[in-house]
């Protein structure tokens, strides 16, 4: 084989062999999903859309279950309440990571390895524990009612726990370093000397910080709300352990349906209605992706 | 045209020449980056490629290691058409711009690597190495990473690496471009020993006009994806064949004028600063509109008009020479270069090497000063 | 000037308290000799002599230990070639599309991924007899996730590596899969390593892919750990949490002076280097 032809079939091998692992599990599993939320639920399993019976074809195609999802208020309010949290937390996460990316990008350069592994190391150490625990100190009988009530300045242990508060600060807890690590790597790219530049010419310190910095920062705030909102759309395990009643979120919706219920149409219903509603935020990251990619590899 | 005789060809016609590069097109898009380039080199000729960044001259550079491919046209390699071989299939090697050194190798193991992958036995590539190290003095720093060395040490390294295939042709990218000055100026005679002494025939490329004209033995200046003119650097100094080149490489001075006396040896051009005697003739005809070049050490100034004893000849009296006002002086150490303000409003740049310590009268801005010159001393452009 | 500074640390002082509590509290809890968080009984051991003998629990640990040794590598061989393939070809059929499935599993929640991956297998088991769930559907629903992570860890690394070294290796006589080898891979192997790590502790910490993908009897440790954790306090995850936070520090705080010793030695190098000219 030429050196060419070689080179061509080693090129398809090195992208073929990735691209057929996603389109298998990745992409094809997002068309089983649609073809089972419009199924029909035959005991245990669904039955199948296209049958063939006496030489006749038939498509059995049943949107009952997009219906019921718009119909029934309780699905809407809770896909918007996801909505919502998801919202908060990216918000919340991007106020508190924002000076503390700033801080770690402006001091010494010898300190900020020491300062970034002091970051990712909670990261490092296992999320479910790290949530298991604020169940612990936020409990009415946890750390926190325990100690204010000793030092009396409460008389009754407050209600922390399985709360809206106790949710958003579970998933802030977690998502805090997908929000420092890209804003981190934005500030610390930023030319010093163009922040010089605009106090030379006469702007204070904050009008510097919010005409030059952040603007420049933008990419790092977008790819940063990206990587906390998007996930936490659909986040199971913090509202399941943290939250209560008020914060019922699409993600535990989708378990209930399959483990709980057994309905598995419906919870396939529910996770492409999912995909449908976070699909311009996810498109958005992609192409940010890409743009960075471009930027970086030109 | 001035000079045309004394020009070196593009092309040597018998198509013997070591390198021939013929009729090469590189198109991206609907953009020639090498627009229709032929030229021979020699066997053992230093040839530089000088242009601004742009003019396709890495493109070319890049066609003979192999890393693009002509969109048409021949590189002939002593005889052997080489645009169809992979990089790693020409015995070509390259010495590039970012020295390209491996940072997890060490110097002997940068150096060694091209001849391992020619299966040489490991005692010849031991020899072969040493022999590498002495040549640019690294002996010592043999077991060292390249973040270990210093930007000239670098180099070093990167040119060992280049020259221990013994290659046929040896391409440099900007070879001193990340050096400091000084640094530049002492190794830039200290490349040009080592190549002659390996007798490797090279082409580098480079936008430093002194870098070109202190190493290589012709020159191709190129614009826009063609060659403009092919020569010695001397003739490329002396006889530019374009107001492109003249103003490239050094400084000039430019009048525009017409022929007014076409004899076969000599010219008068008028302009309007001054009426010009060529002492040679010129490839032009009469009522020609043409530029007239004078480099700015041929120009003598002085207060006091130029004496007939110190013309050329009694046929230039006269002719020659302008008047102006000194509007700006600027003292290099070795030479003083003046700006002359004419009554046209043309500014000329008078070059004067500062011989005596003192001189004997100093001049300063504003005096009004005589400009003149030789007639042999002119080129006369006719694009 | 000096304020602000000061409110700076203060800020970020704030923000490690908020990380670390949580973890800390794990740890001391530990060590609580009563199983309640209201009442302290005294430092005891018994919650680590228990873990001894917690069969699902170390069950559980064995195979999340296997499922992410075999993750973290099998992420890292596909995330490499999806890296390598996107930095080599900036122009090929379905790149878009490409680029795009491998970026998804980085945001897309977990339980989308879990159902669509499992509704697939289920759909391949009816009609194909296998594969059954469990270690294997796992480890497979580990590796999507796992494969965007390294690709990410990976093709940035490969972006910083100059082009010109590659080239500099072909003209000098390497095929392209030579050059791979003796010049790329080198220069990549540390984020090859990164991004294993990253993996392994990833897959060893999965609750939502596992839960959707085990089956019986491949029940993870974090599968144990959160039915337990939903059901109250336990002491025996505040066992295995401290013991997690003890192995992940020492590793973590040893990678990073061994770094730090070695970008110091190599920046002293550099200056010397430059100062003997």
């Amino acid at each position: 084989m030429s050196a060419n032809a070689l080179a061509r079939w080693g090129a398809r091998a090195l992208i073929g062999a990735p691209m057929l692992f996603l389109l298998s599990f990745f992409l094809l599993p997002f068309l089983v999903v649609f073809k089972i939320s419009v199924s029909e639920m035959d005991t245990v399993f669904f039955r199948d859309v296209l049958t063939w019976a006496d030489g006749l074809i038939t498509l059995k195609v049943n949107f009952a279950n997009y219906f019921i999802l718009v119909e029934d208020g309780l699905y809407l309010a809770t896909y918007a309440r996801s909505l919502g949290y998801a919202g908060a937390t990216a918000l919340i996460c991007l106020l508190i990571a924002y000076p503390f990316a700033y801080c770690i990008a402006r001091s010494p350069s010898e300190r900020r390895p020491a300062l970034l592994m002091m970051v990712m190391l909670p990261f490092w150490t296992s999320f479910l524990l790290r949530i298991y625990a604020w169940k612990i100190l936020l409990a009415d009988s946890g750390v926190f009612n325990q100690m204010l009530l000793a030092l009396g300045l409460i008389a009754e242990p407050i209600k922390m726990m399985n709360t809206p508060f106790s949710l958003v600060l579970g998933m802030v807890y977690c998502y805090i370093p997908f929000m420092i690590l890209p804003l981190y790597a934005t500030l610390v790219k930023m030319d010093l000397s163009l922040l010089e530049a605009a106090l030379d010419l006469g702007a204070t310190p904050a009008q510097a910080f919010w005409r030059i910095t952040v603007p420049l920062s933008k990419n790092g705030i977008i790819a940063g709300f990206m990587l906390v909102f998007i996930p936490c759309v659909g986040e199971f395990v913090i509202p399941e352990l943290l939250g209560g009643p008020q914060t019922l979120m699409i993600g535990r919706v989708l378990w209930d349906e399959f483990f709980g219920n057994n309905d598995w149409p419906m919870a396939a219903t529910v996770a492409v209605v999912m995909v449908l509603l976070i699909i311009v935020p996810l498109a958005l990251f992609n192409k940010h992706q890409a743009e960075s990619h471009a930027r970086a590899g030109a | 045209m001035s000079a045309a005789a004394s020009q070196s060809p593009a092309v040597t016609p018998g198509g013997t020449a070591f390198l021939q590069i013929r009729h090469i097109v590189k198109q991206f898009d609907d953009v020639f980056a090498v627009d229709d380039v032929s030229l021979d080199i020699a066997q053992g000729e230093i040839f530089a490629l000088l242009g601004s960044s742009g003019c396709g001259k890495s493109t070319l550079l890049r066609m003979l290691a192999g890393f693009e491919t002509p969109t048409s046209g021949q590189i002939v390699l002593g005889g052997q058409d080489i645009v169809g071989l992979a990089p790693y299939d020409r015995p070509i090697n390259m010495m590039f711009q970012s020295y390209a050194l491996f940072p997890h190798l060490n110097v002997w193991d940068n150096i060694a690597f091209g001849l391992r992958r020619d299966g040489m036995a490991k005692a010849d590539i031991t020899q072969r190495v040493e022999e590498m190290l002495e040549m640019v003095q690294l002996k010592p720093y043999a077991k060292r990473k390249p973040h270990q060395l210093s930007g000239g040490q670098q180099q070093r390294v990167a040119l060992a690496r280049s020259l221990a295939k013994r290659p046929r042709l040896l391409l440099l990218d900007e070879p001193l471009g990340a050096l400091d000055a000084k640094l530049r100026q002492r190794t830039q005679l200290e490349l040009v020993h080592i190549i002659q002494r390996v007798g490797v025939t090279c082409v580098m490329v480079t936008h430093d006009q002194e870098e070109a004209m202190t190493m290589a033995t012709r020159i191709g200046v190129m614009s826009e994806g063609r060659i403009l003119q092919i020569g010695r650097p001397e003739e490329i100094y002396e006889t530019p064949n374009c107001r492109f080149v003249a103003d490239f490489i050094g400084s000039v001075n430019l009048f525009k004028g017409q022929v007014r006396v076409d004899e076969p040896d000599h010219v008068v051009i008028d302009s309007p600063e001054c009426r010009h005697y060529v002492s040679h003739g010129i490839t032009g005809t009469q009522g020609m509109q043409v530029d007239v070049a004078v480099r700015p050490e041929k120009m003598c100034l002085q207060i006091a008009p130029p004496l007939l004893r110190e013309r050329g000849s009694a046929a230039e009296d006269g002719h020659n020479q302008v008047q102006g006002v000194i509007t700006d002086i600027a003292y290099l150490g070795s030479l003083t270069t003046y700006h002359v303000r004419l009554g046209s409003g043309l500014v000329l740049k008078v070059t004067q090497t500062n011989a005596a310590r003192h001189s004997d009268v100093p001049l300063v801005s504003g005096d009004a000063v005589w400009v003149w010159w030789d007639g042999s001393d002119i080129v006369v452009l006719t694009r | 000037m000096k304020s602000r500074q000061s409110l700076a640390g203060v800020w970020m002082a704030v923000v490690f308290v908020f990380l670390y509590l949580p973890i800390v509290t794990l740890v001391v809890l530990s060590f609580n000799a009563s199983p309640m968080v209201t009442s302290w009984g005294g430092w005891s051991l018994r919650w680590y002599e228990a873990l001894t003998h917690d069969q699902e629990m170390i069950a559980g640990f064995r195979l999340s230990l296997a499922i992410a040794t075999l993750t973290a590598c099998s992420s890292v061989l596909l995330g490499t070639l999806a890296a390598l393939s996107l930095h080599r070809f900036k122009r090929f059929r379905g790149r878009t599309l490409f680029v795009g499935m491998v970026n998804a599993p980085l945001v897309m929640p977990e339980v989308i991924i879990g159902l669509s991956l499992l509704l697939l297998l289920v759909s391949v088991q009816r009609l194909f007899g296998f594969p059954e769930r469990g270690f294997a559907t796992i480890w497979l629903g580990h590796t999507l996730l796992g494969m965007a992570y390294a690709t990410v860890v990976v093709l940035s690394r490969l972006q910083e590596v100059s082009p010109s070294l590659e080239e500099a290796a072909q003209d000098l006589g390497c095929r392209p899969l030579q050059v791979f080898f003796l010049v790329t891979l080198p220069l990549i192997v540390q984020a090859i390593g990164s991004a294993w790590l990253l993996t392994f502790t990833l897959s060893l910490d999965d609750v939502v892919l596992s839960a959707f993908l085990s089956g019986p009897g491949s029940t993870t440790m974090p599968i144990t750990i959160f039915s337990r954790a939903r059901l109250g306090v336990s002491p025996s995850v505040n066992t295995v949490a401290a013991i997690t936070v003890a192995v992940v520090s020492v590793a973590v705080v040893a990678a990073s002076v061994l770094m730090a010793r070695a970008q110091r030695r190599r920046d002293q190098e550099m200056a010397a280097a430059y100062r003997l000219g």
